[in-house]
């Protein structure tokens, strides 16, 4: 099935099954490889995306549904204001480890703080705890979340 | 940071001297190689005076990495050791994946090219300040023979050399040719620790920007031209076989390519995962599942407890136990871990490209020189036929320490005409690991009034050293199983350690993030503490007593008790838990306050930790470590235990093998001691205090006296009596 989804910006159009998720259409038909596969159910959170600004797990979403929507993933990201200051937190609290799990960390921050600016711990772990780290890096994103916030209010 | 994955021929190696011996580490010498180090190939004339540094006419410093990056922030270490005594702009540098090549990367603490055991700095804190330092002199000496001026009038800055006096500079990149010509200097002076401009300083992770926007490219991300895509099903019972398959309707589903039915298991290629995965899940397999195919976790509980009652090999005596024990009353306890998996972020994944003369393998692993060895013999070809491109590893944990990714993976890409990747399934990965042992921990120990006065510890459990390391295997003793016990803190006049090695059928065992440590620590310290209430002794008090003669151990447990409000009233249920520990060469005192409610949910309220480890060559590195492995013991303790039922692993995704998520995870502070003393390893120290503390906070909140990991909430819910 021909599809055209609209990706950081860039109109692409690719052959897919239509229940394919889009994870897969991601990394293995167009490229972009910032988007992870952690475990294929929706329970890692590593395969977040945003489908017109919303996060969703990219890893179960059949990418039929999706034509004609705006994906922006972790290689787009930065072009949003919000994006760029969840990744300056990100750098300046050295948050990551392995980094596996980043992508889909950065990106569910990320919405979390164009729906909720200025975010408390209730927030942030309604938000966050789909998004697995085994590192454990959890409490400096609970504390980058916060710097990201406060740089959007000043 | 520009991470090149190929290393042309790097022509020697040198340096290397004494390594710290402790616990299961060891000191190899290595041969002390002749310098000869000028370079020429396509990119001009370089300097390269030894394994780790090279340096090219236009200045740039390329410095090639012993140890992987799996997040514990290795390449940063290494880069800021190197650069420190080689005085070059660590903002610039650019780091290489070192090659397989045991001659010359490998880890002298461990005798083999490998990244486990908390061993890296440990390992190459004095090697690799060497090699900057003989580096450093040799550029000096080049240029101060260009000036005709002496080397002592000379200083280094930032990848310059300067004549003081007369203000003269040449960059290192304008000395590559002199410096070349230089011999090594047998004996450098290494800097003074108050000298370091960058040791023990909070600095950036050269490894991270690209972590946070997509750009990083682990080895699942591996493309190419013509690359398809594979995923396969192992036989679900370990040691079987395939008997059947039915692929009619796989090879009717779009997308897919090619099945490969081999000895044991079945992959699917096709020009995408999902295609691969459609195409497998299509296929009806028939497995011979073997001898393993009646095991339940039952059969191998029995088999271990039964083995643990019989005779154990002594690890370590002092005084007589059995002369103390044998005639006085006794308290003791068992004391037993689940088997665990690894789970790393990134499923277990490799990329091969397999034709009659060469062997081409994307990947990341701890162990690269075994995996080019593997790929090799698998492949039929020799090793210089075999190329590993190796990755940074989206988590290790001790699962990457292993080859059977790449034994599979070369084996399926052999039937393939060019590249294939090759991706496991959450469910492959988990189901297929290489488990964290089951052991049974036996405490004996006698009280004179609130004094331990004799205290005997028998481990039993499968030896992975035996598997891994076979020379370190020797007179019957796992020195990691044994690891944190034979070094247990306290001081006990009789005291002995027996280790008692029990193989389980049908579950194959590995190193685990914490390794023999996790084990010996959190036997001894539940014992500890349930000695201290049978002394009717506050816990931190009863341990402190016996810690006159390991007073940094001693100070990291005064300074947790501080920092924890240790004594301070608490809320019903609400306890506080301890532990001590002296694993990886680190002092650690870990303080858990938790909270356990009427259905036996543990709610973490709080972690202090007091950590001495020496030297820190990043001390925010060490902070990161220490917050990350606390969640990832805790994570163990609350949730981790996989089972067998007729053969087959039972857990396999994340919704039955949890983790910790976000919104479980307490305020954790961190309070590290200043320290001079050589560094001690701390990728996995954190790791292991989490778990005894944790419970000896639930035995503080409820008076109950848990044996057994993972947490159990029945026996802990108010309703239940304690069996």
């Amino acid at each position: 099935m021909a599809t055209t989804l609209n990706i950081n910006g860039q109109e692409r159009s690719f052959e897919a099954p239509h229940e394919m998720p889009l994870l897969w259409v991601l990394r293995d038909i167009l490229g972009f490889t910032g988007t992870k596969f952690g475990c294929g159910m929706a329970q890692c959170g590593a395969c977040t995306v945003h489908v017109d600004g919303k996060p969703v797990r990219s890893c179960v979403l059949p990418v039929g549904n999706l034509q004609s929507r705006s994906i922006t993933t972790i290689e787009g990201i930065a072009a949003t204001p919000v994006g760029a200051r969840v990744q300056k937190a990100w750098l300046d609290l050295e948050v990551v480890q392995c980094g596996y799990c980043q992508s889909g960390q950065v990106m569910s921050a990320a919405a979390l703080l164009v729906s909720t600016p200025d975010p408390d711990d209730s927030d942030i772990d309604a938000a966050m705890a789909g998004n697995i780290c085994r590192c454990g890096t959890y409490v400096r994103i609970r504390a980058a979340i916060k710097q990201a916030a406060a740089a959007q209010k000043a | 940071m520009t991470v090149v994955a190929e290393l042309p021929g790097i022509s020697r190696r040198r340096i290397l001297g004494g390594a710290l011996a402790t616990g299961f580490v060891f000191a190899f010498h290595l041969p002390v190689g002749a310098a000869g180090p000028v370079q020429k190939d396509s990119a001009g004339e370089r300097f390269a005076p030894n394994a780790y540094i090279r340096i090219d006419g236009a200045g740039q410093v390329t410095l090639v990495m012993p140890q992987v990056e799996m997040g514990q922030g290795i390449y940063t270490a290494v880069a800021t050791l190197l650069a420190e005594e080689l005085d070059a702009d660590l903002a610039k540098v650019a780091l290489e994946h070192a090659p397989p090549n045991e001659q010359l990367y490998a880890n002298p603490l461990l005798g083999v090219q490998a990244t486990g055991g908390s061993t890296s700095v440990r390992a190459f804190w004095t090697p690799l300040r060497q090699a900057g330092a003989t580096a450093r002199a040799m550029l000096i000496k080049a240029a101060a023979e260009q000036w005709q001026v002496t080397p002592g009038s000379c200083s280094t800055t930032q990848g310059t050399v300067a004549h003081n006096e007369s203000g003269r500079k040449l960059g290192y990149g304008e000395l590559v040719e002199a410096a070349g010509k230089v011999s090594p200097p047998r004996d450098v002076a290494l800097k003074d620790p108050k000298d370091f401009v960058l040791i023990g300083k909070p600095l950036k992770r050269l490894d991270t920007p690209d972590k946070v926007n997509g750009k990083v490219i682990y080895g699942i991300d591996t493309m190419m031209a013509d690359l398809k895509f594979a995923t396969l099903a192992q036989c679900p019972v370990f040691g079987g076989k395939v008997a059947k398959i039915d692929d009619e309707a796989a090879r009717k589903i779009s997308g897919v390519r090619q099945i490969i039915a081999l000895d044991d298991l079945v992959a699917v290629v096709g020009d995408h995962m999902w295609a691969a995965k459609c195409g497998l899940d299509a296929i009806e397999i028939t497995w011979d599942e073997g001898k393993n195919a009646k095991v339940s976790s039952k059969d191998i509980w029995d088999h271990l407890r039964a083995a643990s009652e019989g005779a154990g090999v002594v690890a370590k005596s002092v005084g007589d136990v059995a002369k103390v024990l044998n005639f006085g009353e006794t308290y003791d306890a068992s004391y037993e871990m689940p088997f665990l998996a690894h789970a790393t972020m990134e499923p277990l994944n490799c990329t091969v490209h397999v034709t009659p003369n060469s062997c081409d393998v994307w990947v990341g692993t701890q162990i690269i020189a075994r995996a080019q060895s593997v790929a090799a013999k698998v492949a039929g070809l020799p090793e210089d036929k075999v190329t590993i491109h190796q990755h940074l590893l989206g988590g290790g944990f001790g699962r990457r320490l292993e080859v059977d990714m790449i034994a599979a993976a070369v084996r399926i890409g052999s039937m393939v005409e060019g590249p294939v990747k090759i991706v496991w399934t959450r469910e492959e990965d988990i189901q297929h690991d290489i488990y964290r042992p089951i052991y049974r921990d036996s405490i004996s120990a006698r009280l004179s009034g609130d004094k331990v006065i004799a205290l005997k510890y028998r481990v039993a459990g499968s030896s992975v050293i035996a598997r891994w390391l076979p020379p370190a295997f020797t007179k019957g003793i796992d020195i990691d199983a044994v690891d944190s016990a034979v070094d247990m803190p306290y001081d006990i006049p009789n005291f002995q350690v027996d280790y008692i090695r029990v193989e389980p059928p049908a579950v194959p065992t590995g190193f685990w993030r914490g390794v023999g440590p996790n084990n010996n620590v959190f036997a001894i310290e539940c014992f500890i503490d349930e000695l201290a209430r049978k002394a009717n002794k506050d816990p931190i008090a009863f341990r402190r007593d016996m810690l006159g003669k390991t007073p940094r151990i001693r100070h990291v447990l005064d300074l947790a008790a501080e920092k924890s409000n240790w004594g301070q009233p608490l809320p019903p249920r609400v306890g506080r838990g301890v532990s001590v520990q002296p694993t990886f060469n680190s002092s650690i005192a870990t303080v858990v306050e938790a909270e356990v409610d009427a259905g036996g949910d543990v709610y973490l309220r709080r972690v202090t930790l007091a950590v001495d480890c020496g030297f820190t060559v990043n001390p925010d590195t060490v902070v990161a470590q220490v917050e990350g492995g606390m969640i990832f013991g805790l994570t163990a303790a609350l949730y981790g235990e996989i089972t067998l039922e007729k053969g087959r692993i039972q857990q396999s995704n994340f919704h039955d093998y949890r983790m910790l998520r976000i919104d479980q995870v307490p305020k954790i502070d961190v309070h590290l001691v200043k320290s001079g003393e050589a560094p001690g390893g701390i990728g996995e120290a954190s790791v292991v205090g989490g778990p005894p503390a944790l419970r000896n906070a639930i035995y503080a909140a409820t008076g109950i006296a848990l044996r057994r990991l993972p947490i159990d909430r029945q026996l802990i819910a108010e309703k239940k009596s304690w069996l």
